[in-house]
């Protein structure tokens, strides 16, 4: 059970083989096994989990199950919960409960969602590794001296070791699909005003967007189906998104023709050998599947990263002000004055890559460097937006490496921030043009995990999921487990 | 050499929405601290701004009012500081692009009208209110106003005096009253005003300006303003130079004096607010609010001239408020005969009286139909226009009608020459000095006798038949 899909889990709900209080009980059981080595989950409250499963239970037995009926999902620690405390990974939200839940938090409890719990991450989600958590890193399951990518770094873990079928993250620069990739997850960031950002703390406004992560492409589907809507007290979020039956788009068999864009700058020198080996063996396999597989070039893939980092901290810098010590979260104590209050509230609230990105941030958008970086940014913004345009016109999908590198091992990567954002070069682009973007399993180099991303235009993320789809039904990447988290067979808690 | 005084106004009005400009709370003043907050205005994690339809209108409309340009797309940026009033660390404002670009109003000076520029009108929100006074090591905070509509409207340097900054104060004032897109309240900080001064040798190019900050009523920013032209002048010619500062005005003592240097040294950091799309209007809803506009105190003025033949100080006064301009036609429609005479009793003793009261006419206790009534009783001359007033006394008081009172109180005119007579003779006989004296050539006296008949009349008798019938009677 711990490594099934949550399709699978949902039709032995269906078929009355199980209940969602089981369900829970299982997870629960394996949370209390694993969790204290792989710190996924920074907050659990089992009472509550068994009692929204219970309530489940109780409501299938009176009426048609809903979409997620009774199904566990993790969630982020970016998501504000009226239930438990939402502290974002950071110091500075010590002590805050947020009085209301994400807008995607209140669709998924309508949709009879079972919500299990709060996972760790980066702090405000800055970060490629988990290690910048105010409660700590958490380990990789495939090994666990290695990261396992991030931000959404508990959320993969949570779900790559079995602790819940599926979870929740956000991609700001490929917070979802980077540690998808690195511990052999399905992993979409929806185009941007696909999914409300109300009530998601807020890291850089102008690309974050909240998305699945599951076991298999389907699952991915139906989550995203329920996330999908619009909200009118998010004014980004798009009134009438194109849409599509997401399930459907789902039984893809095979990708004749499909005409996928294979970029030049996203097979380069520098990236791991072998897991450019295994993208071009899987884009071999989709060849043999019936695709037609392009060149395209996409020219200004190269400047995204320093892009991104001017514009995400940007946004950022401005988004943190809130956290002054003035109505919630972490104050100093006895301060001197209001300055003294502000500095040291701050110093001691923000851990250092935060702080980093503020003050990268400030700078850019500060008199007389505004037009240097901030608006030279937003114009770079524009052309990788040109590039991606021009692409689909010759190609349906585009596939990539998700990742330049397997997951790295803890610490290796914490005192050189510039190394560290490079883990991102591959899925950033992507924000920044606000299109959806997937990352799926496409085989191990070393016994780690690698991703192979699907991009498509905006709003079609139904071409993903055809192309994912197909890739996995010809694979059994995704059906593989790590070692050492089968569930116990005897005495125990399966 | 004389000196030229450049001013430049920057006023930010409330704009009277029933909720804030980005979430749905309530905008009413006076409430309990606090309690008109959500998390959208208390600036908690995760939430977003969604912009109020209604501060978007009534911003097109001032622009509309003031000649302006409405530009169908504007942007928001974040205006960044930290202060404990502002919960978010930003205010949302318009800062590369505004609501409104060009513009002008027109005052009217000794010298005819002058056209004064606006620059620019945007929209943004208001902060909340820290309070320090009697507080003792702590202040406190009431974010209540946290998140209200602003429009901030910024003027050209085209004022050349106090009296002019003044004027257009007024003016702009009074447009946004007759618009009802701000109460408009000074002392509520709904209109506050900051105004850009420096002086310069005609010809030559602006001077280094100060700002002068915290002025909520118009007296202060006149006396604000003209201290701060004297200062800068007499430190020019001492030899010094004007530094370029903000400055606060203190109206206990009458002086100004520069904010510290960390209040206002800011970078604001302003850029794109990313929460916030592009705001886009049509033509066609710009030309719907353009239709919808009511006439605006210059077009009323205009009208009142022309079409009921009042002096433009006469026009100026009933054009004060819109609600002033429709009592007034509203009483010109209930007595067509005099529409001059309406505005001299409304100006003079109707607005009089209330002033006393310190009430404005939307608390008039008598109606403009009432009031009528009361001019058709001297038309008609069943009263004298001394009479009216006591009658227009008893009015204000009992709010019985002017016939009631008339009636009640046996103040009809006494137009019956018989009775009239027999006063004017009693009056004579009473008077033989007086009566010889006049006869004898003393014309003067003639006053003497109307008042001695008046009084004996208790003002009853008709003034006209008195003179005529006294002229006859003393021969």
């Amino acid at each position: 059970m711990p490594f099934r899909s949550l399709s699978d889990i949902k039709s032995q709900l269906d078929a009355g083989e199980t209940t969602a209080v089981d369900v829970a009980k299982l997870y629960l059981d394996r949370i209390k096994a694993h969790n204290g080595d792989l710190n996924a989950f920074v907050h659990i409250d089992p009472p509550h989990v068994l009692a929204q499963a219970e309530a489940s239970d109780a409501y299938r037995a009176k009426h048609a199950a809903r979409p997620l009926e009774g199904l566990p999902i993790a969630v982020k620690d970016i998501f504000c919960t009226l239930d438990g405390p939402t502290r974002c990974c950071s110091n500075i939200l010590e002590g805050f409960e947020a009085p209301y839940d994400a807008h995607v938090i209140t669709l998924l409890k309508e949709a009879g969602a079972v919500l299990v719990g709060k996972t760790n991450m980066d702090e405000f989600a800055m970060g490629s590794s988990n290690e910048t958590s105010a409660f700590g890193g958490c380990k990789n399951p495939w090994n666990t001296d290695c990261i396992p990518g991030g931000s959404s770094g508990g959320s993969a873990v949570a779900v790559a070791a079995g602790l819940t079928p599926a979870a929740l993250g956000t991609d700001t620069g490929g917070s979802i699909r980077q540690p998808a990739a690195l511990t052999g997850l399905v992993g979409l960031k929806p185009t941007y005003g696909r999914v409300s950002r109300r009530g998601i703390i807020a890291f850089a406004s102008s690309l974050d967007q909240a998305g699945p992560m599951t076991r298999t492409v389907k699952d991915t589907a139906m989550i995203t189906a329920v996330l999908s809507s619009h909200d009118s007290a998010d004014s980004t979020s798009v009134v009438d998104a194109p849409s599509f039956d997401w399930l459907k788009a789902c039984d893809a068999k095979d990708m004749k023709g499909l005409r996928i864009g294979k970029p030049k700058e996203y097979f380069i020198d520098g990236m791991d050998a072998k897991v450019r080996q295994l993208v071009e063996d899987a884009l071999k396999q989709c060849e043999a599947l019936g695709a037609e597989i392009v060149d395209i070039s996409l020219p200004h893939t190269e400047y995204a990263v320093a892009a991104y980092y001017v514009i995400a901290s940007s946004e950022a810098s401005t988004n943190l002000s809130r956290y002054d010590g003035v109505r919630f979260g972490h104050r100093c104590d006895n301060p001197e004055d209001l300055e003294d209050m502000y500095a040291r509230t701050r110093d001691e609230g923000f851990g250092s890559e935060v702080k980093r990105r503020i003050l990268t941030g400030a700078f850019a958008l500060s008199s007389g460097y505004y037009d240097a970086y901030y608006l030279k940014a937003q114009q770079v913004r524009t052309l990788i937006s040109q590039d991606f345009k021009a692409a689909f016109e010759q190609v349906d999908v585009i596939a990539t490496p998700t990742s330049p590198i397997p997951a790295f091992k803890s610490g290796e990567k914490t005192n050189d921030p510039l190394t560290m954002y490079l883990a991102d070069i591959f899925t950033i682009a992507v924000n920044l043009a606000g299109l959806p973007g997937l990352s799926q399993p496409c085989g191990f180099v070393d016994g780690l995990p690698v991703g192979l991303q699907w991009l498509a235009p905006a709003w079609r993320e139904d071409k993903i999921l055809h192309a994912a789809s197909a890739y996995e039904g010809a694979t059994d990447w995704h059906t593989k487990s790590p070692f050492g988290f089968e569930p116990k067979q005897a005495g125990g808690n399966v | 050499m004389s000196w030229e005084v450049v001013i430049g106004l920057e006023v930010h009005c409330q704009v009277n929405t029933k909720s804030k400009a980005f979430c749905g709370c309530s905008t009413e003043f006076g409430a309990e601290p606090n309690s008109q907050t959500c998390p959208v205005c208390l600036g908690m994690p995760g939430q977003l701004p969604v912009l109020n339809r209604t501060a978007v209108e009534k911003s097109i409309l001032t622009g509309l009012a003031i000649n302006g340009r409405i530009n169908l797309e504007s942007k928001f940026d974040r205006k960044n500081y930290f202060y404990p009033d502002l919960p978010k660390g930003y205010q949302i404002t318009q800062f590369e692009l505004p609501i409104v670009e060009g513009g002008y109003i027109d005052i009217p000076t000794k010298d005819g009208e002058k056209r004064l520029g606006v620059t620019r009108i945007h929209m943004e929100e208001d902060a909340g209110k820290s309070m320090h006074e009697g507080l003792d090591a702590v202040s406190h905070i009431d974010l209540n106003r946290s998140g209200i509509p602003l429009m901030e409207i910024v003027s050209e340097p085209d004022m050349r005096s106090a009296d002019e900054a003044i004027a257009y104060l007024k003016q702009l004032h009074q447009i946004i009253k007759f618009l009802d897109v701000s109460g408009a309240d000074m002392e509520k900080g709904q209109f506050r005003c900051d105004a850009n001064v420096s002086v310069r040798r005609p010809g030559e190019p602006f001077g280094t300006r100060t700002e002068m900050k915290n002025m909520n009523s118009f007296r202060f920013i006149k006396q604000a303003i003209d201290y701060e032209v004297n200062r800068q002048i007499e430190l020019i010619e001492d030899g010094g130079a004007v530094k370029q500062e903000s400055r606060l005005w203190d109206s206990v003592n009458n002086e100004s004096r520069p904010m510290r240097s960390k209040e206002e040294a800011h970078d604001y950091r302003y850029f794109p607010e990313p929460d916030l799309p592009i705001l886009r209007v049509t033509q066609e809803e710009v030309d719907a609010i353009r239709a919808g506009m009511p006439e605006l105190p210059s077009q009323l003025r205009h009208r009142f001239e022309t079409e009921f033949g009042l002096s433009p100080y006469d026009a100026d006064v009933l054009t004060q408020t819109q609600a002033l301009s429709m009592w007034y036609e509203a009483l010109v429609a209930a007595h067509p005969v005099n529409p001059k005479q309406c505005a001299n009793w409304l100006a003079n003793e109707l607005l009089g009286r209330l002033k006393d009261m310190n009430k404005d006419i939307t608390e008039s206790p008598i109606s403009a139909a009432a009031f009528a009534v009361l001019l058709d009783r001297m038309e008609d001359n069943t009263i004298s226009g001394k009479i009216a007033k006591d009658v227009l006394d008893a009015m204000m008081e009992t709010g019985q009608s002017a016939d009631e009172i008339i009636e009640a109180k046996g103040l009809k005119q006494v137009s019956d020459s018989g009775a009239i007579d027999s006063i004017i003779e009693a009056v004579i006989a009473a008077n033989p000095e007086q009566t010889e004296a006049y006869r004898g050539g003393k014309d003067k006296l003639f006053g003497f006798f109307v008042g001695q008949v008046m009084k004996a009349s208790k003002g009853q008798a008709n003034p006209a038949m008195v003179n005529e019938r006294l002229k006859a009677l003393l021969g």
